[in-house]
């Protein structure tokens, strides 16, 4: 089968993904660094019969990505800093009520209006922490333009199986680098679509979550009239006050997350066999990680790298494991420091943790890694 | 409210979440009456109704009635909707929200909403008051009046949301008061039945805040007001004196093209276009 090649920006690639994952509904508000995904779907989403809307602002762009989610669409929004505030309420209340839906943050540097081109971090804690109340969702964070395009695709099958809003969390160098890369056949991919009710309708609790702790939301107009509510709710969707009711959706929204981490965490370990000092970096720093890695070994450095995929659910065990064996852990980020503080919960005193941190609104460097390297190798 | 058994709305209520939360007296059930009564007049497919509310005393209604019902946060129903119509254009969505919903926190969704004239049917309960929250001033609480958080009288001028709709670009417009009840069918059935934005204002009464703030009275001293208040817009242009009263009936119906239509045609357009 003859494949074919592309040379995408970021943003694109998340388009490209999107359309090959399903996606028929956008609503979106126009922020840099990721207007290009807004504008592209824009003009690819009325070819393919599917429905583009430029909200009022972010909250009413959330608002109707999940209105459009409960009828089946897969529904996306696209942003950045500023906006991904404005829709921290509703991502709350896609999380007690399990509609799916899929956010993209192209990260720029904050707060506030900061840098709008600017790359940065910022928002790795955000996304998870953002909304309030006890809550769980997925946070995918892209190292490349061809992995933007498989994590788009691997955000809506998330969304889908586990009825929950997943987050993709690119940065502003992931956004608008230009990469070439091989456009999979769409039979080659496992697209998944979200479970609907077998049972007749009088039968039919939307709430009683199946044997992994998901719901099963019937699509709007189909026969199952259903109530949906940001109240708590029980298994049949309507508010309720008991505390034992409460409690058990509170922790079952929660853990239908945390049960799946082995199926969900993603991360990539390079020679960590042997390594001394591994260099934990994501997004588009992991790129200058692995540039840096290399020449730490050309160096007789036994460096090591661990590239989180997955940023949420936290891939925790497998840090702890690589504690055990290693001097330092490096953590690299485009903010203050935020993933350093998950690591070294992860780590639980059993290995060093150093942080290398740049909010310059630049991006780090293999050399800015490599100083690093060499001031805490010993 | 008794429902006789034969009465045509019952089967769109969902009698086992019965009694209500709302206070003894207020006149969201009879709002609720109106809407179902209309929906039933028109005979609508029950599984093709889609019912969203933000937050508020109002905005519980969803949960009482037999459609595809969805309760969203404060102010943001209208927003909602337009995913919901856009994704599913062939589903009726009614929205139900409050005067502090709709006018404040949600009305720049409201606006936008009416500016597109997407085919949504918008009921706003207006008791000019925050009923939920026990009783603060809303957009459309009268100056002068009091509420929890104008303790010495409301400082802030009132607005006319129809007037507002109107310009942004709404195609149908009405206004009753749950005095007039047996108005409201009609008008919710035109406001379905338009093929683009609608939007239905109900005055009606909180005696529990707005009413004893004010030393009104009860309900039956609240509607009288609606009674004296109200003017048939048949009657505009004769002299009455309309200081501190408002127009009821239908106010405003207009065509103009609706905007999941317009998106439907431009899908067609599109799509010749990639084939030739
Ligand atoms: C973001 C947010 N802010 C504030 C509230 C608190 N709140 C709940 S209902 C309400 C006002 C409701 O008043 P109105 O819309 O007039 O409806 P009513 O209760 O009078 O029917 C407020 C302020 C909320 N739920 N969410």
């Amino acid at each position: 089968m003859k494949k074919e090649y592309k040379l995408l920006q970021g943003n694109e690639a998340c388009v490209e993904g999107a359309l090959m994952a399903g996606v028929s509904f956008f609503g979106g508000y126009p922020i840099t660094p990721s207007t290009e995904i807004a504008e592209s779907l824009a003009s690819r989403l009325p070819l393919t019969g599917g429905k583009f809307i430029q909200m009022e602002d972010e909250i009413g762009s959330i608002a109707a990505v999940l209105g459009a989610s409960l009828t089946g669409a897969k529904a996306m929004t696209a942003t950045s800093g500023p906006g991904f505030s404005l829709m921290q309420e509703l991502i709350g209340f896609a999380c007690i009520t399990e509609i799916p839906c899929v956010i993209v943050n192209v990260q720029r540097l904050g707060p506030s209006t900061g840098g709008p081109t600017s790359p940065a971090q910022g928002d790795m804690l955000q996304a998870r922490w953002g909304t309030h109340g006890d809550h769980n969702l997925i946070a995918l964070c892209p190292t490349s333009i061809e992995e933007t395009f498989y994590h788009t695709i691997k955000c809506f099958n998330l969304a889908e199986e586990y009825m929950v809003p997943v987050i993709l969390l690119m940065d502003e160098v992931i956004g608008h680098m230009r990469e070439r890369i091989k456009i999979p056949d769409q039979k080659e991919l496992m697209i998944i679509n979200r479970q609907q009710p077998s049972m007749p309708p009088e039968e039919y609790l939307p709430y009683r979550a199946d044997e992994r702790g998901v719901a099963v939301l019937a699509n709007f107009g189909k026969g199952y009239r259903y109530h949906v509510t940001g109240l708590i709710h029980d298994e049949t969707g309507f508010p309720t006050n008991d505390p034992k009711e409460t409690s058990k959706l509170i922790r079952r929204i929660n853990y239908k997350i945390e049960n799946a981490k082995d199926k969900l965490l993603d991360f990539q370990k390079d020679n960590t066999e042997d390594a001394e000092l591994i260099i934990f970096a994501y997004g588009s720093t992991a790129r200058s990680a692995l540039r840096s890695a290399h020449e730490a070994r050309e160096q007789g450095m036994k460096v090591g790298t661990f590239i989180p995929k997955t940023i949420w659910p936290f891939p925790e065990k497998a840090i702890f494991e690589l504690a055990e064996k290693v001097k330092t852990i490096m953590v690299c980020e485009m903010n203050l420091g935020q993933l350093v503080y998950e690591v070294e919960r992860a780590v639980k005193g059993k290995a060093r943790v150093e942080l290398l941190s740049k909010a310059s609104g630049e991006l780090i460097t293999p050399k800015d890694i490599m100083k690093k390297v060499v001031e805490v190798y010993n | 409210m008794a429902i006789k058994e034969k009465s045509g709305i019952k089967k769109y209520l969902r009698l086992n979440k019965f009694p209500h939360i709302w206070c003894g007296g207020c006149g969201n059930g009879i709002v609720l009456r109106g809407i179902l009564q209309g929906i039933d007049d028109l005979g609508l497919e029950q599984n093709k109704i889609v019912m969203i509310s933000g937050i508020g005393c109002s905005s519980r209604m969803p949960g009482y009635v037999d459609f595809n019902t969805l309760h969203t946060a404060h102010g943001r129903a209208i927003a909602f909707a337009t995913g919901v119509k856009l994704a599913k254009p062939d589903l009726h969505v009614i929205i139900i929200t409050g005067d502090g919903d709709c006018a404040a926190i949600g009305g720049n969704h409201l606006i936008h909403a009416a500016r597109r004239n997407i085919d949504l049917t918008v009921v706003i309960l207006n008791n000019s008051i925050y009923g939920m929250t026990s009783g603060q001033y809303s957009p459309l609480t009268p100056y002068g009046s009091f509420a929890t958080t104008a303790p010495y009288g409301n400082i802030e001028q009132s607005f006319d949301l129809c007037e507002l709709v109107s310009s942004a670009g709404a195609t149908y417009i009405a206004r009753s008061t749950t005095y007039h009840a047996m108005q409201i069918p009609k008008l919710i059935a035109a406001g379905i039945e338009n093929s683009g934005f609608s939007f239905i204002e109900i005055i009606l009464h909180c005696h529990t805040y707005y009413g004893r703030k004010n030393k009104i009275g009860g309900p039956v001293e609240m509607m009288e007001w609606q009674k004296s208040h109200a003017v048939p817009i048949s009657k505009k242009g004769s002299n009455i004196d309309m200081t501190g009263k408002f127009y009821i009936g239908e106010l405003k119906k207009t065509r103009s093209p609706e905007y999941c239509k317009t998106y439907d045609e431009l899908i067609s357009a599109t799509q010749r276009r990639k084939e030739s």
